[in-house]
Parts: C-alpha cells; sequence; structure tokens
C-alpha cells in the first residue's frame, strides 16, 4: 500500500524539501502543499521510472559529496590554469574509454555528472550495452592515468554507496 | 566591514573566472575543449556569486534565503546534461567516426545501427 502510494520516497522527500525551499517561507499551507507536489509528482512519472535506485550505504553519500565539491573546486583552477597558461600547441586533448563495474542506470548517471563536473574531463557517450563510458579530456598527456583516477577516485565509492 | 569585504572578494573572485571561462571559448582550439572551460570555470564563477549572496543578506538583517541553494543544486543536476548533449552533438557533426575510439564490445550507443 505504502509502496504504491510512494512508489520513489526518496524523489517524494526531495520534492517537498525543493517545495519548501522554493517558497523559502516557513508555512503550514506550503508543508501541505509540498506534500502534495510530493505524493502526486513520483505517482504521475512512475510509468517512465519503473525502477527504484538501490542505495546501500546512504551514510556514505555525504563523504562522496564533499570529495565531489572539493575536486569541482580544484577542477575550476585547473581548467583556469590550463586556459590561461598553457599555450594552444601543447595542448593534449585526449578521448578515454571507462570500462565500468557500475550497473544501475541511476550509479552510472551519478558517475557521468561527477566526471563531466571534475578536472578537465567531459561524458560523452555510453556504450550500447552499457558497460563503458566515452570521455573526452581536455588536457591528458597520460590518458592511462585519468581512467585510474577516476575508477578508483569516484567509481569504487560510488559501488559502495549503490548496492 | 568584515562582511563587506569577504562578500566583495567572493564577488571579484566569481567575476574572475566568469571571465576566464568566457575566455577559454576564445583561446581552446575546438569545439570538444571550449566545451571544457564554461562546465568548470563557470561553475566556481557562479558559485562564488551565489556564496556571496548567502553571505550579504544574513549580515544586512534580512534573514537567510535558500534559493542560493537551489541555485546550486539545479545548476549542478544540469550542467552535466546540457555538456553532454553538446558533445554528443559535436561528435556527430564534426568527428569522423574513426577518430574516436571504439568500446570493447558493440558501439557507443548514439552511434549505434538500429536493428
Amino acid at each position: 500500500m505504502m509502496r504504491r502510494l510512494f512508489p520513489h520516497p526518496l524523489l517524494s522527500l526531495t520534492l517537498a524539501l525543493v517545495w519548501m525551499l522554493l517558497v523559502n517561507r516557513w508555512a503550514v499551507g506550503s508543508l501541505i502543499f509540498a506534500a502534495m507536489v510530493g505524493t502526486i509528482v513520483p505517482l504521475l512519472t512512475a510509468p517512465y521510472w519503473p525502477d527504484a535506485a538501490r542505495i546501500r550505504a546512504p551514510h556514505r553519500i555525504p563523504g562522496y559529496v564533499a570529495v565531489v565539491l572539493w575536486d569541482i573546486l580544484r577542477a575550476n583552477f585547473s581548467v583556469a590554469w590550463i586556459v590561461l597558461f598553457v599555450p594552444r600547441k601543447s595542448l593534449r586533448p585526449a578521448w578515454i574509454t571507462i570500462p565500468l563495474d557500475l550497473r544501475q542506470p541511476e550509479a552510472i548517471t551519478t558517475l557521468a555528472a561527477t566526471i563531466t563536473l571534475t578536472p578537465g574531463t567531459l561524458t560523452c557517450d555510453l556504450s550500447q550495452d552499457g558497460r563503458a563510458l566515452l570521455v573526452h579530456c581536455l588536457h591528458a598527456p597520460d590518458p592511462l592515468a585519468v581512467v585510474d583516477e577516476i575508477k578508483t577516485r569516484y567509481e569504487s565509492r560510488l559501488k559502495r554507496i549503490f548496492a | 566591514m568584515v562582511w563587506e569585504i569577504a562578500v566583495s572578494g567572493l564577488l571579484v573572485i566569481g567575476g574572475l573566472f566568469g571571465l576566464i571561462g568566457s575566455f577559454g571559448l576564445i583561446k581552446l582550439p575546438d569545439p570538444m575543449t571550449r566545451l571544457h572551460a564554461p562546465t568548470k570555470s563557470a561553475t566556481l564563477g557562479v558559485g562564488a556569486v551565489l556564496i556571496a549572496s548567502l553571505v550579504w543578506f544574513p549580515s544586512q538583517g534580512q534573514g537567510v534565503s535558500w534559493h542560493e541553494l537551489l541555485i546550486t543544486l539545479f545548476l549542478f543536476l544540469t550542467a552535466p546534461v546540457a555538456g553532454n548533449l553538446v558533445a554528443k552533438a559535436n561528435m556527430h557533426l564534426l568527428w569522423r567516426k574513426r577518430d574516436i575510439p571504439p568500446p570493447d564490445k558493440g558501439d557507443w550507443a548514439t552511434f549505434a545501427k538500429r536493428k
């Protein structure tokens, strides 16, 4: 019964929270509306989203977010450095493929978004069988090191979070 | 006074990174690398301005506004999607398929032949 009313409990909570933050004012009326949004939107979109993300270790999510935020900060400085001081000729852009150990679509999406937001890498495509990501690097003299860093720094952490 | 200095510092940093991101659009050699500058540097540019706003209004006694937090959240959700779509358009319009390394098995999803 609960399952049918709330097919995606986390999505419902997030939507309600986002609604409250959008209203930006504490009132019972907006809380009721937030609850309505959180109930109705997941119900309406459930047919397009049959599987729910299976999260095994939610307590590891803040740690992952902190690592990613820190890396976004570093990414900004390193990309700014490349833009300002690396001459066009010595720039080494590269395509790399990252074999995936993750299987959940939600986990792969998270990894792809993380790659785009962090140092000089951009996710471009997913392989047909869903087992590899195509990534473009802005400046990678050693492409294999980049693959290694992404796998150890982000994918291993995501593997622990998602079941 | 302290707050004003902090907010001014953040605004200058934000402006600087926004400028570098835009400069990257001119300086980097091809569309694929140009995509990197605005998806990265601009994030910190916008981020610094948002933090400045988050600091400024409470320090003026106007209460905390949560909208900045939401802007950050939406930015982080949408920037990768936009980057991914522009990259795909680039790959299909400006790259020859043999210059893009294939995956171990099959093909990249948007290049795959329909069965």
